[in-house]
């Protein structure tokens, strides 16, 4: 199954020059780009680990490519996004974020169900990968 | 000589004397009055009935909607009673209207009580309204003040968190009202969410007249939608959600069906406007209790909200419930299939999301407003809007939205998950031209027709919805611009 996570997964994976158009958008509005990387994509997992800090000093999009680059280097099989922060009164949290790598296999997840009381259930949302093998196993 | 006790004592001053004199000279017109900053302000479109004085009208909406009433009381002069009527300051003509004016009263913040939206409407929109000097007479604004603000909850949730509980930044979100409306069971209505939701949508939404009904009983529908919900989201790794209506006869019922979804494991939950201002105001302090998302249907608004001449504006809707505490409201989608001028709506979607209000008044906002931390209720565009739209859709409405395709999802020739798929792709391709710096605007079905070419279903709905549009003329225009409602 594809994930479809972020703003953008529902489109054919980005090249580089669409994410460094992207890029030049979030810096144009003067939010910090941050990349993060894991191996899982729970929905419910909300922090992916950083690579480094939010660029909040970078205006060259340039800069971002690179490090994009070292972060593909050093996590060559698992998810990598994009995203982007706007600290300004009134937000002050995410405000774009779409996926730029993922594994060649994705198996997804499974629903757990939990029969309770008369028709009453209980969900759980599993990952196929996470079960079954530990960080930095996951993906071929 | 001998005057009898009652002539003796009876109050001389001429503002007491017994009978009827005007509203305007009972003190609740002052066209000096400096209005401070803790007043509450009201903007009413007055149509006077013939040869009655335009500032005599205004001075009666003041008094009937504060202390007055129809003739002079002696108990006023037991009450600091100058403090306790409303002050029409301002009468304008309104723009090229010879039989209307904008009538602007100042009301004393103490007359509210704190965190009633109850006690205030009681007072605004009270008698007023069916006062027979006036012939037609209609709530255009109002400026609520930092210090009232603060005594309401505002939304439960708001914007910022709604998208981080979500894990959903960057674009609109997409959602659908499942079809029919009514007659669904309860395992075919999930059915209905699953597929929406599989195919791409964040939220399917139950109508607002789904509570219920023999044909299928809230229970039932829960279970179901529920078990669609998770189901989705297992297969795209995406947080979804569905509202599910939990609007009944009684408060009891309200809080019976909302806890109960939320045992179920939804993020969100759905009112009706017809359930009352104290019901939603309640229904707001248990959804931010319960870390529930609160989404309401704007069910019968246009009763009040549509006629230009009379009734309530949609914006002051808007305004008190962000201050009632609402996280969604329908405010209008410039070119679906209901009422709904550009600049209106415009006018509409900064009341809920603004920090701070400025006077617009193309967009019928006459009054500045500090939002005093209330958190952005999030709009929702809903009724007759199709993926073939999408340009003009993110034009006017931006990135905080939830647009809704109700007909445009289920309605799909090749099914609902195609459906909600052709929404998302039309969505996230023209998110991704306008943030590379296209005229998304000129270009919109050139960019839709490119994403097409990678997905059937996204063609086949613009073939099939490609002539579809609403073109009529809203009735609730702005006074102060020329305003353009067609659509291409």
């Amino acid at each position: 199954m594809r994930i479809t996570q972020g703003a953008f997964s529902f489109l054919p994976d980005l090249n580089d020059a669409q994410i460094k158009k992207q890029v030049e958008y979030c810096i144009s509005k003067g939010w910090a780009v941050n990349i993060e990387w894991t191996d899982d994509p729970h929905p419910r997992n909300i922090y992916w680990e950083l690579w480094g800090l939010p660029l909040f000093d970078v205006k060259d999009p340039a800069a971002v490519m690179y490090e994009i680059q070292e972060c593909r280097k050093a996590n060559t099989t698992g998810y990598i996004k994009v995203q982007a922060f706007d600290a300004s009164k009134g937000c002050e949290s995410c405000v774009h974020s779409f996926i730029i790598q993922r594994p060649s296999f994705e198996p997804g997840f499974y629903m757990q169900r939990t029969e309770v009381e008369g028709r009453f259930q209980r969900y759980t949302i599993q990952s196929y990968a996470v079960q079954s093998k530990p960080v930095g196993e996951r993906y071929a | 000589m001998s005057q009898s006790v009652s002539e003796r004592t009876r109050i001389k001053s001429e503002r007491y004397e017994s009978g009827v004199i005007p509203y305007a000279k009972m003190g609740y017109w002052d066209a000096a009055y400096t209005v401070k900053a803790t007043d509450v302000l009201a903007l009413f479109r007055i149509t006077p009935q013939p040869g009655v004085d335009p500032v005599e009208a205004t001075a009666a909406v003041a008094g009937e909607s504060s202390t007055a009433t129809w003739t002079v009381v002696w108990t006023d002069l037991l009450t600091a009673c100058d403090i306790y009527r409303a002050k029409a300051y301002r009468v304008d003509p309104v723009p090229n209207t010879p039989d209307q004016f904008f009538g602007y009263i100042a009301y004393e913040c103490e007359l509210f009580e704190e965190g009633s939206l109850a006690n205030i409407t009681a007072s605004i929109i009270g008698n007023v309204f069916g006062f027979k000097a006036v012939k037609a007479l209609r709530l255009e604004d109002m400026r609520i003040p930092y210090a009232y603000l603060k005594t309401f909850q505002g939304p439960a949730t708001g914007v910022v968190v709604e998208r981080e509980r979500l894990n959903q930044f960057g674009r609109p979100l997409l959602g659908a009202t499942v079809k029919p409306k009514l007659g669904l069971s309860g395992r075919n209505y999930g059915r209905v969410v699953y597929e929406g939701l599989k195919g791409g949508l964040d939220f399917l939404k139950d109508d607002e007249n789904i509570n219920s009904q023999p044909f299928m009983r809230w229970r039932e529908r829960f279970l179901y939608v529920q078990e669609g919900i998770t189901r989705a989201s297992a297969a795209t790794g995406e947080v979804k959600g569905s509202y599910m209506n939990i609007t009944g006869g009684t408060m009891e019922d309200v809080y019976e069906r909302g806890e109960y979804a939320k045992e179920l494991g939804t993020v969100i939950v759905m009112i009706d406007l017809v359930m009352g201002y104290t019901a939603i105001q309640s229904a707001a302090l248990w959804a931010r209790k319960n870390d529930m998302i609160l989404h309401l249907h704007r069910a019968g608004n246009s009763t009040y909200a549509r006629q230009k001449n009379h009734g309530i504006n949609f914006r002051v809707i808007c305004k008190w419930m962000r201050m009632a505490g609402v996280d969604h409201i329908h405010a209008g989608t410039v070119v679906g299939k209901l009422e709904g001028d550009p600049l209106m709506v415009k006018g509409f979607y900064n009341t809920l999301l603004d920090v701070k209000t400025d006077v617009n008044l193309s967009q019928g906002l006459f009054f500045a407003q500090d939002w005093a931390s209330l958190r952005k209720c999030m709009p929702v565009a809903s009724g007759g809007i199709h993926c073939g739209q999408l340009h003009q859709l993110i034009n006017y409405l931006g990135d905080d939205v939830v647009l809704q395709f109700g007909g445009g999802t289920i309605g799909h020739p090749d099914g609902i998950q195609a459906g909600a798929t052709a929404n998302r792709v039309a969505l996230e391709a023209m998110v991704m031209a306008r943030n590379e710096g296209r005229d998304y605007l000129a270009e919109g079905p050139e960019i839709l027709q490119a994403a097409a070419k990678m997905c059937g279903p996204l063609q086949t709905a613009l073939d099939l919805w490609k002539g579809i549009s609403f073109n009529y003329t809203s009735t609730d225009t702005a006074d102060f611009a020329e305003t353009p409602t067609a659509n291409v």
